[in-house]
Parts: structure tokens; sequence; C-alpha cells
């Protein structure tokens, strides 16, 4: 019998944003990561509407991590003190697409290391992988403004994805991402209208809509991952329809909200074995983002990464 | 689609005879159009109109149930392509299968395992819902001995897998009296599947490997007299069963194409436990009504099913936690008191972050309706009389022997009247719920 089409017309597509810059684009990455591109909904019209594969950045703490459970610490305690050899492990062994630099260590609650420090293990991680670098703030605005720019500067000419940019704290950032070349990620907490609103304040700053990446903030399986899940689809639909403030690729921060879960970090036996537990929490969390459509993906467990990996080859 | 109250009009008698209590049959048609009237008010509408119109007002999607009793499940009948548009209403059914070469003690510890496949997790009960039997052997005997034996060692509803008619024939007359979903009905075994879905008044599955030849199939089963269809997609790659999937969803919402408008069945039982969960979990997003895996370990189901607990939520409610007071650690008569609010994102992140502060405390859960800190407050959800109420009814007072109630920084202006309200001691904590470690290791 014949079937009807469902042809659907969208006038807009995500756009596609490059990162990384190899040396003969002015910088020393050996690979760049092409992110973006869907001009369908996840998994409508013909495969080729997907757009670019979806990424995976692991994440690299800036100084040894003080709140990881034990599972999940376990799998980088040779490299704990060592963000350098923490990125190579990452990218030699696990196999991530980028490195995402996390400055928590410069939270004046979480250590309040100074830009010096920053900037050390900023230029350390770009020598020791080729892969391109998030470098992502600590959360601070005080403190984010006052070291990231000199971060953003000691990364110049590599093409980074850097932020996070908010509503109440632009400015600096958006300046300097501008100065020196790097891309920027604009983050919302859970509302679509507060996300389009700050891509159009860093947009009013000259800065390019297409260099931007979203981050609509990420609720973990089991707290909240519908919120993350329907703003992120009804983003997509913004897109399709022709918003250009909405049609950026999306960042997930699943590794930290994952690992924050009970079922991920507890000891409950009658949940299944812990050191399955947790890892398997952490992909199922990037799996259900992925039905919502996103493009970065930012995870921590090997094991995580390898399920998630697996999932995407099948899909794209 | 809905009918226009226009396109209602024309099938209508045109008497104007006010029986239904209407003024004239253009009004009792715009009024049908509108879901305000009930076509039973018309005494005298024609029967082919009848079925016309109850054709055009039936659901896009079929709703199907299998299963009996308490055990009984419902899929399909949805209506929107995205859960923001409404909501998905009825929950993807996870089955695990069991091979019908197992019999005896591995079959038996089989189905226990899968009967332990259920968890309470936040005050909700989940589970697996289905067993699906799959005729590995090819032999009818041993199928309908193992359905057999299923339905003993199992309340769950059940599903028969064969290419077989003979083996489906000879195992549904086992177990019809609990329901079963059986298939497959291919194009070469449609009639003699159908015969037995309709001998034992069971649903249906129609397996093919694309959407036109699944049209002709669903048809075929319709005219054999079986309404109740659900639909496999025969794909080997995840990619295609899912590009697949979603056409089907959108023929049947979009172009009421009704070959189509039936629920639908998938297959995750390839690979590792956890690329099943994976397979599953984005078969359970995008619109499989039952996904069918292998694995029994808990640590892969319960996301599974935590999953389709979050996607299946209604969006327009938010999603509440029980007010009440959670202790969290094990907390003395001396720890802290910390109040929030009864939204659920509200709570897990307070609750996280005490748990990170590894200060054993307890939280006082207040009922806001499901809304956060500000808005409560915002809309006087959130008052000192609220805060009040919840003290006394949980007997706070008898589980601490201080007075000291923490509020959340973004309420410390009501501190002054919650301190004449109650005769507690207000602490302000922090307004993001992310100091509170700090917080609570120093200050308190």
């Amino acid at each position: 019998m014949p079937v009807p089409r469902v042809a659907d017309t969208f006038k807009g597509a995500v756009s596609r944003v490059t990162i990384g810059a190899t040396a003969e684009e002015g910088g020393t990455r050996t690979t760049t990561v092409t992110v973006g591109g869907a001009s369908n909904v996840v998994y409508g019209g013909e495969p080729g509407k997907l757009g670019e594969k979806p990424v995976i950045a692991i994440d690299v703490p800036d100084s040894a991590p003080q709140d990881w459970s034990d599972a999940l610490a376990a799998q980088y305690k040779d490299v704990f003190d060592d963000p350098a050899a923490w990125a190579k492990k990452a990218v030699d062994e696990y196999g991530a697409d980028l490195i995402c630099l996390k400055f928590d260590g410069i939270h004046p609650d979480k250590g309040d290391l100074g830009a010096d420090h920053a900037v050390k293990v900023t230029k350390d991680v770009l020598a020791a992988v080729g892969v391109p670098l998030i470098l992502w703030g600590s959360g601070n605005d005080a403190k984010d403004n006052q070291v990231m720019p000199k971060v953003s500067e000691a990364a110049k000419g590599e093409n980074c994805l850097i932020g996070t940019v908010t509503e109440d704290n632009y400015k600096s950032l958006t300046a300097i991402a501008l100065a020196d070349s790097h891309k920027i990620i604009t983050e919302a907490p859970l509302d679509i209208n507060i996300g389009k609103q700050v891509n159009i304040l860093v947009s009013d700053m000259g800065y390019p809509l297409e260099n931007i990446v979203t981050f609509q903030s990420t609720g973990a399986l089991g707290y909240g991952i519908e919120y993350t899940y329907s703003i992120q689809e009804r983003q997509r639909l913004a897109t399709l329809g022709g918003d250009k403030m909405m049609a950026m690729p999306s960042v997930v921060d699943v590794g930290s909200e994952a690992w924050r879960a009970k079922e991920a970090k507890s000891d409950a036996p009658e949940w299944g074995p812990a050191e399955a537990r947790g890892p398997m929490w952490e992909a199922a969390t990037a799996i259900v983002l992925l039905q919502s459509g996103t493009d970065i993906i930012r995870l921590r467990h090997p094991k995580a990464v390898a399920t998630v990996k697996n999932f995407i080859k099948e899909m794209w | 689609m809905a009918l226009t109250g226009l396109q209602i009009f024309k099938m209508l008698p045109k008497s104007n005879c006010k029986k239904c209590g209407k003024p004239t049959c253009l009004a009792f048609a715009m009024a049908l159009a509108q879901k305000k009237a009930n076509l039973d008010e018309c005494p005298t509408v024609s029967d082919e109109a009848r079925t016309a119109l109850a054709e055009a007002s039936s659901p896009p999607i079929r709703m199907v149930k299998f299963g009996t009793g308490d055990s009984q499940v419902q899929i399909g009948q949805e209506t929107v392509m995205f859960r923001h548009d409404e909501k998905f209403y009825n929950p993807t059914v996870i089955a695990v299968n069991v091979s019908d070469s197992l019999t005896g003690d591995a079959l038996k510890s089989r189905l226990e395992q899968i009967n332990e496949l259920q968890f309470e997790r936040v005050g909700t009960h989940i589970q697996v819902n289905a067993v699906a039997v799959v005729n590995d052997s090819g032999s009818a005997d041993s199928f309908a001995a193992c359905v057999e034996a299923v339905s003993q060692g199992s309340s769950l509803a059940m599903i028969l897998l064969s290419e077989s008619a003979d083996a489906l024939s000879a195992a549904t007359a086992k177990v019809a009296g609990v329901t079963p979903l059986i298939g497959y009905a291919t194009a070469d075994s449609a009639e003699a599947v159908a015969k037995v879905a309709k001998e034992n008044k069971c649903p249906v599955i129609a397996a093919g490997a694309d959407l036109e030849t699944l049209a002709d199939l669903t048809e075929k089963i319709k005219a054999a007299g079986v309404e109740d269809i659900v639909m496999a997609i025969q794909k080997t790659a995840l990619k295609d069963q899912l590009h697949t999937l979603s056409e089907a969803r959108a023929l049947a919402l979009k172009k009421t194409f009704r070959p189509l408008g039936y629920p639908t069945i998938s297959l995750a039982v390839q690979g590792s436990p956890d690329e099943q969960a994976a397979e599953a979990i984005s078969l359970l997003c995008k619109y499989s009504s039952v996904v069918v895996i292998e694995t029994a370990e808990k640590y892969a189901v319960l996301p599974i099913l935590t999953a389709i607990m979050n996607i299946y939520t209604d969006p327009q409610k938010p999603v509440q936690v029980e007010a009440k007071i959670y202790p969290i650690g094990e907390p003395g008569d001396d720890a802290p008191v910390l109040l929030t609010t009864n939204f659920s994102l509200t709570y897990y992140t307070v609750e996280s972050d005490v748990e990170a502060s590894r200060v054993p405390s307890y939280i006082m859960v207040v009922d806001t309706e499901g809304t956060s800190v500000l808005t409560a407050y915002s809309g006087d959800k959130l008052n000192e009389k609220v805060v009040g109420e919840a003290l006394k009814k949980h007997n706070v007072a008898d589980l601490v022997k201080h007075k000291k109630l923490v509020i959340p920084g973004y309420v410390a202006v009501m501190s002054g009247k919650v301190e004449e309200e109650t005769g507690w001691e207000v602490i302000v904590g922090p307004r993001e719920s992310s100091m509170l470690p700090k917080f609570l290791q120093e200050a308190v």
C-alpha cells in the first residue's frame, strides 16, 4: 500500500561550529572538531538530516577534585594531580574527541587558585594533547572574570570553546573571546527565554552568532532530565523554524550531574553492583539527551564514554 | 484528524428537530466538533453517519491492552510528537525475553530474575511489566510448554513471539485467559495468526520490514476481524529502526494515516547490558510502545525504567516530592533543620548538596504545589503560616533539641515573620544551594 509522505519543510538548520585550529590555521591542534548542522528533528526525515556526529569531551579538572566518588576517581588515580597527564590519558586511552578543562580549582570555595595556576594548566594541557579544548570556568562570576581572560589569552590562536557566559555576566568573557578568536558557550538555567536572551546580549556585543554553543543546564537522569530534554527539543524546533538566535549547537554536562545521582554513587546493592551502576547512569543520561538533540557531551567515566561512542557510531 | 463542524453537519439529518436540545442541526454539529455534545443525543442520525463519525473521532493511534487484572498494560493512543506539546500518555512497556529452549531450573531462575526487576525510587514503584517468550526452539510443543510454565512462574503480562502460526496457536491456547500479545503476523502468516488472535481474543503483532508492507498487513489483519494490532518494524540497523518509528508516528498523527495508527514494539536484545540499555532508551524516547530487552541486570534496567518515568511525566505539572521531613545521613538531636519547597528539582538539588556537605541534617519540605522557592514566595505559597504548620505537623520540636531553622537565602525577607509566628530562631542560609556544603560545615 502506498504510504503518504510527511514532508516537513524547514527554513532553518543548526549552525556548524568548528573547534580547534591546526598549524595551518594558526594553532597547534592535530585535529579539529565540527558540530551542528542538523536540519530536521532527531530521526525526522532522512538520516542525513541528523547533521554532524555528536562528540565527546572528557572532563579534566584543573586540580585534584575533592568530591568525586571512589568508583569514578579510581579511573584516574594515577593522574589525579596532573591535568596534562589526565588529558593525555583521556585522549589516548579513552578516546576523547575534545578535552573539557574545568577550572573548579579557581573557585573561592574550592581552592581559590589564581590566574598563574590556570594559565599554566592550560598551557600544559595544550602541550600534552592534540585535540581541541573546552575551557570552562568555575561558575563564580568575580573569579571567572579575573582568571578566564588570562586563560583565553594563553590559548590564543587555538580556537577553543570557552565559557560560560550568563545573562548577568557576559561582557568580559565575550570581549576576550572575540579578541582571542575563541568560540563561546552561553549558559541559561533551564529557561529557554533566558537562553535566547543571553545569545542576543552576546551578539549585541558584535560576537558572531555562528560561533556560539548553547548550554541550557543539564539535569541528570531521574533528577530533572526531562526539563533539559524538552528545552533541547524546543530549541531544535525554534532553529528549524528559522530563529537565528536559537540555531546553535548545544553542549550538555553529563559527567558532573550524573555522578551526583544516588543511583550512580551510593552503595545500594539492590540496584546492582556499584562499579557498573555509575558508568551506566552516566551513559544513560547522555543517551536520553542525545534523543532530544545535542552536540557536545561532557563525560567522565571511560565505560560511559565507550557506551555513548558506540551508540553514536550506530546512529551516524 | 478531527472533523470540522461543517463536515459533521453534512452527515446529520438536517431536520432541525431540536430533540438534541440545540436549535439547529448546524449548532449541534458545531457542539460536536468542540466535543461539547455527544452524537447519542441525536435520535435520528443514520447508522452510516454514526460509523463515519465514530471513525473520524477515534484516536489517531489506537490504544491496545494486553495482560489481565493488575498485570494489564495499555499502550498507544499517543497524540503528540513532542512531550512539551501536551504529554506522552501511555508509558513504554519494558519486556524481558525468555527463550523457550529454557526448561526446569534454568527457566525458573530466569523468571525469578525477571520478577525481581522492581524498584522504589523517589517514592514511586517502577518495574518491568512483561515477559516475552521467544520460540527459539522451533518446536510448537516446546513453545507451548514454556509459555504455560512462564504463565505459572510470573504474573507479568505476556508476549509470545514466534515465526510459526502453528506454534502461536498451540501456545496461545494455553494462556488465552491472560490475554497475551502474540506475533509475528507477517505477509505470509497474517491470515493464520489473525485467526489465532481472533479465536483467543488477544492483540496481534504485525511485522514488516517497511511501512508499506506494514500498512498492507494491518489492513489485512483488520479485515480478518482483529483490531488490536501492534506494529514491529523489522530493520536490522538501529538507525533505520528509529527513523522509521518516527515516520510511522508522524504519519499517524499528522496525516491521520490509519493503517499505521497503532502502537509499536521493538527489540533491544543484542550486545552488552549497557548497549541494550542505550538502545532501549533511544527506542522508548522515540516512539516505541514496547521494548523487549534480553538483559535482566538491575544496573541496566533501572536507568531504562527511570528514563520512562522522566519522559512520560506531564510537562504541565511540576513534579513534586512528598512534603515531609527528610533525614539526610543519620541526624541527631543537634542536627540542623533546613527548609525548602516540594518542587522536585529544588528538593533534589538541596538534598544532593546537603549530602555533599557530609553534615547529617533534616530537610523540611513544605507543600508549595511544586513551585520553587522564589515562585512559591511570590505566590504566597511559602509564608510564615505554611512554615509554622509544617513544623507542628512533623513534630520537628521533638526531633531536635534546638529551635533553629535554616531558610533559603532568597527568602531572607520572611525571617522576622517566621520567628514571630513559630517562635523558632531563623538562620538565613545561602541563596544558591551549591553553597550549602560550605555553609553547613562552617555555620551550623
